[in-house]
């Protein structure tokens, strides 16, 4: 097990390639990231923990995430192509649990979206459970808990 | 003197933008007409605030609007259902901001009011002041008349006008039809999703039954799904109708064998719900069960659209509720079945969120047409919008009325006809 700040290097690195990846629209690559029994939750409702008996505002398996790219790349969907840039920025990373074989960390991030000429920002916390592995980690879970999750959206053509 | 004339010339306005077949881009787009529309429209008629299976048991409630006013609906320990006014009786706080949850009774914040579930004021800090004032009984918040059908509450002003059986009328058999979907459990609501929309309320109304814009808007929906599924989903050349209810009610059939989903048991186990077979099977289903659950899961074959704030789509309740002339608030409310086996309620959930709300893969999709529809009202100083598509070629159908198409406009003429008829009302001097 390594020391603490070689630890939270690494997964800052981490989060910080994931996001430079989405705002980039590197999506294919985004999808390699993932372990096959991996979820990408962005919850309906913030008090719920049990994701799979509750309805989400996205709940991807490896199949959903795969449709979900395919969505925003192949041109079909009007509001994917209209969809304009996202900048978002990753802070307050914390090292929660660090178990050989998952890491949790938690962090902020405050996705920026340029959407028909006016801003629309979205606060989040955001909760990773990530697996070591060879070259680095593999995502296994993903949670992006939207601070107006319990407000009214945009409709959303991008992955959070 | 000025200003009332002013406000007449306006309320002929918005009737007058209605014609059979066309409506003026400036109903999406006045600020009075909007106002107007409020009073003469939400405040005046059945307005949907919620399904029964949100208030459960006694002391649950949840909050709602109806247009700009703002309502909790409860349930008292009699388990009576009330919609009252969220408008404290003293300084006017409002006495609930919470979602939804469960109370012994509702307390003002601001100078510690008490009311009970039915509304009625039950203690006040400090009443001394009010001895030979005003008597409790006369101060509790205001209550709605609110009427359910088949689970589905809504509430209205008036006490004078029909009641809510009468008001549905030609919908009621499709409400029913569309209960089905809860495989043989009552129908409960699984959790809702919010968004809102920079654009007008009746772009959301016309929509729902607007089978015309799905195979364009919804391309990338269709490629994500299976290809018995797809088909399924290319309903245009189809046998479906859009059918007037009156009232400004309408059905639009997309698919006609989901009609009645407790026919065509038999049907073999698409490729889309073989998993969740075997997971009913593995909870001890019997295969009729399995079956029944397995059709009930599709939802519904078609959409009802009930004028002015609710449609029941395929598989959950739309609700729009209209902010500003130019900003409309949705929830998207999915349904499943209340102590139905947790598979089939999980699926239902994840069926929601492929296509429904902020994320989902149809959504956004509509949201950028109708974001799209909002701006471009805005060009030119005069237009009209069409809804005059198969307005030739209708015909009656089995319960005698007029029915189009499945991708004609035959839904929203009815809207708008009876949108037309509510904001004429009281110009006729
Ligand atoms: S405003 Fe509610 S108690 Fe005063
Ligand atoms: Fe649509």
């Amino acid at each position: 097990m390594k020391s603490n700040t070689q630890l939270l290097a690494q997964v800052i690195e981490f989060i910080g390639y994931e996001a430079d990846l989405l705002d980039h629209k590197g999506y294919q690559e985004w999808l390699s990231l993932w372990t096959e029994s991996g979820l990408y939750i962005v919850p309906a409702d913030l008090n719920e923990m049990d994701y799979l008996n509750t309805l989400n505002l996205a709940m991807d398996d490896a199949d959903m995430r795969r449709m979900r790219v395919a969505r925003l790349e192949n041109g079909e969907s009007v509001s994917a192509i209209s969809v304009g840039d996202t900048v978002r920025m990753m802070s307050r990373v914390r090292v929660l649990e660090a178990g050989d074989d998952l890491v949790i960390a938690r962090c902020a991030m405050t996705l920026n979206e340029l959407r028909h000429g006016k801003l629309v920002t979205y606060p989040a916390n955001v909760e990773y459970s990530l697996k070591p592995s060879a070259d680095g980690f593999k995502l296994e879970q993903k949670v992006v808990k939207l601070l107006h999750a319990d407000g009214f959206l945009r409709t959303v053509s991008f992955i959070f | 003197m000025s200003e009332l004339i002013d406000m007449q010339n306006i309320s002929l306005k918005a009737a007058e933008m209605v014609e059979e077949g066309r409506v003026h881009k400036d109903l999406y787009s006045d600020p009075a007409i909007f106002e107007e529309e409020l009073d003469k429209v939400f405040n005046n008629t059945w307005v949907f605030v919620g399904h029964a299976s949100e208030v459960p048991e006694a002391g649950s409630f949840k909050t709602a609007y109806i247009g700009r006013q703002p309502v909790i609906l409860s349930r008292d320990r009699k388990m009576n259902l009330h919609v009252l006014q969220n408008r404290c009786r003293h300084r006017g706080a409002t006495v609930c901001e919470a979602r939804k949850g469960k109370t012994k009774a509702f307390t003002c914040p601001y100078h510690g009011w008490g009311y009970g579930l039915d509304g009625s004021l039950r203690a006040l800090p400090k009443p001394e002041e009010y001895d030979g004032v005003f008597d409790k009984s006369e101060l509790p918040l205001e209550s709605l008349r609110v009427e359910t059908y088949q689970g589905m509450v809504f509430a209205t002003f008036r006490d004078d006008i029909e009641p809510l059986e009468d008001f549905l009328g030609g919908a009621k058999k499709w409400i029913d039809l569309f209960m089905k979907q809860g495989g043989g459990y009552p129908v409960k609501v699984l959790g809702e999703h919010r968004f809102n929309f920079p654009g007008n309320w009746k772009i959301q109304l016309e929509n729902t039954t607007d089978a015309y814009h799905f195979p364009i808007v919804h391309k990338s929906f269709v490629t994500s799904l299976d290809d018995a599924t797809a088909d399924i989903f290319d309903f245009l050349d189809g046998e479906g109708f859009v059918e007037d209810l009156g009232n400004g009610h309408s059905v639009m059939v997309m698919i006609p064998q989901l009609v009645d989903l407790e026919e065509d048991l038999d049907q073999p186990i698409p490729a889309r719900f073989e998993k969740l077979a075997q997971e009913l099977r593995n909870e001890g289903k019997t295969e009729d069960e399995v079956k029944k659950l397995v059709r009930a899961a599709h939802g519904t074959g078609f959409n009802l659209n009930l004028f002015p704030n609710v449609s029941c789509s395929m598989a959950f309740f739309r609700v729009l509720r209209p902010v500003s002339v130019g900003e409309t608030e949705i929830q998207h409310v999915a349904l499943g079945g209340e102590g139905a086996p947790a598979p089939f309620n999980r699926k239902r959930m994840r069926l929601h969120e492929h296509f429904q709300g902020p994320m989902g893969f149809g959504t956004p999709d509509d949201g950028e047409a109708w974001e799209r529809v909002q701006k471009g009202s805005m060009a030119g100083n005069d237009g009209w919008i069409l809804v005059n598509r198969g307005m030739n070629n209708l015909h009656q159908s089995k319960d005698g009325n007029v029915a189009g198409s499945v991708c004609s406009e035959t839904g929203m003429r009815g809207a708008y006809r009876q949108y037309k008829k509510m904001m004429a009302a009281g110009e006729e001097k």
